[in-house]
């Protein structure tokens, strides 16, 4: 999931007897299935915990440019630079419609951004880690992107109009980046030598795990998922996520011919899905408070490209001004 | 970037159909706005002609006022071909 251990500040859902007329109003409006749109009324919480989400969403898409921006001047051939530079541009779109959603809650981008920038916002615990050879590329594209669609098309039906917007549009884009990416592994395991396909292996052993904790942590330790799904900004558990990506995601796997790193992981006939072993959760959450393989080399990355286009903003305002003094005076 | 003009972008994706609200996108001006919403919101054949309009010029009705706007709308159903009944005979109409 793209938007991981978003806070409510809801200790319990409250019942419908417990709310004030507004807030009832309110939630049987999401019952129904009713779009909430900018205008309408609604608890503080929930465009808090909103503005969250969608921040640390769309924070996400702005951060994992950089893994794959580390490629663009490495790509095997031009046809994967150009693949590579449309799915990057893609991600940047995907934040920006994101900022806007934000936006139609009152919140202000810039002053969103620089929480980002000071570690006091999120964003996805998977663009923490490095992107070390070719095959990094179509094993982001097929399972970070694949996870994200299975987070992404369920919040399509999300309660607040703006955000689900967002999301179709979104989704609509996101199955070009996970067929690349999985071409690309196609590409080295079907045609490639012995170590390029030990680079595909060596990929899907350093991000199947990662892509499995994007989904953010087990429902027992998920105390925030009760009121987020009762406001229907989330419409499944976490585990039901993770679950239906393994169960979709390992025939791929065997069709490439390669291996999960995980000895645990096999087909129930009796449960109907796939069991697999235990998530290591000490790692995601030393990653989310900052001590990732990368975290502190994306936020200054971050940064610097704020500063460093500074000028650039002012440029274009001063320009901006010029032109419009020219034509008044004409 | 946000102190630059928020714009809201409608997008015509045919010749022949309307223009379509699709988003917004900040802009220093005019020109600046008709060239990021062709990168974000055009990358593919979404369209063929652009119109940006800065959010502040835009009025738009309150949801408050919905009922008193919207509803005498719902029981003026004379205003439709379907409430006159034709005899068959007449054929197509």
């Amino acid at each position: 999931m793209y938007a991981q251990m978003v806070e409510t500040g809801a200790k319990r859902v409250k019942t419908l007897e417990e709310m004030s007329p507004e807030e009832r109003a309110f939630q049987e409006r999401i019952d129904a299935e009713v779009k909430i749109e900018p205008k309408n009324w609604m608890p503080d919480a929930y465009r808090k915990t909103l503005i969250r989400q969608i921040s640390q969403h769309a924070h996400s898409e702005i951060v994992g440019m950089l893994p794959e921006g580390n490629w663009v001047t490495r790509a095997p051939t031009f046809k994967r630079k150009l693949q590579l530079m449309a799915k990057i541009q893609d991600e940047a779109g995907h934040g920006m419609y994101l900022y806007s959603a934000m936006e139609t809650l009152g919140a202000d981008r810039d002053e969103e951004v620089e929480k980002l920038h000071n570690g006091r916002a999120k964003y996805s615990s998977i663009f923490n880690y490095p992107t070390l050879n070719w095959a990094d590329m179509g094993a982001v594209g097929w399972l970070v992107d694949g996870a994200a669609i299975v987070n992404q098309v369920v919040l399509q039906r999300t309660s607040y109009g703006p955000y689900s917007r967002a999301m179709i549009r979104i989704c609509k884009e996101e199955s070009f980046h996970q067929r690349q990416g999985y071409e690309i592994l196609l590409t080295m395991m079907q045609e490639g030598n012995e170590a390029q396909k030990e680079m595909v292996q060596d990929a899907i052993n350093r991000l199947w795990w990662p892509a499995l904790m994007m989904f953010g942590p087990s429902d027992a330790d998920s105390p925030n998922s009760a009121q987020s799904m009762a406001w229907k900004i989330k419409r499944h558990t976490n585990d039901e996520l993770r679950q239906r990506f393994i169960d979709q995601t390992v025939p791929q796997l065997e069709f490439l011919g390669c291996t999960a790193p995980d000895p645990d992981l096999k087909w129930n006939e009796e449960r109907g899905h796939y069991d697999f072993g235990e998530i290591q959760w000490e790692e995601f959450y030393e990653v989310i408070k900052g001590n990732g393989p990368c975290n502190r080399e994306r936020i200054e990355t971050r940064r610097n490209a704020i500063e460093d286009g500074t000028w650039v903003r002012e440029a274009a305002v001063a320009f901006a001004e010029k032109k419009k003094k020219q034509q008044a005076a004409a | 970037m946000s102190q630059w003009t928020l714009f809201e972008v409608f997008v015509r994706s045919k010749h022949g159909l309307n223009h379509k609200h699709v988003g917004s996108v900040h802009a220093a001006d005019a020109a600046m706005a008709i060239e990021n919403a062709r990168e974000l919101y055009t990358r593919r054949n979404e369209g063929v002609s652009l119109w940006v309009v800065p959010s502040a010029a835009i009025t738009a009705s309150s949801p408050d006022e919905k009922d008193p706007l919207f509803d005498p709308s719902e029981d003026k159903i004379y205003r439709h071909a379907s409430f006159y009944e034709l005899p068959p005979e007449v054929g197509h109409m």
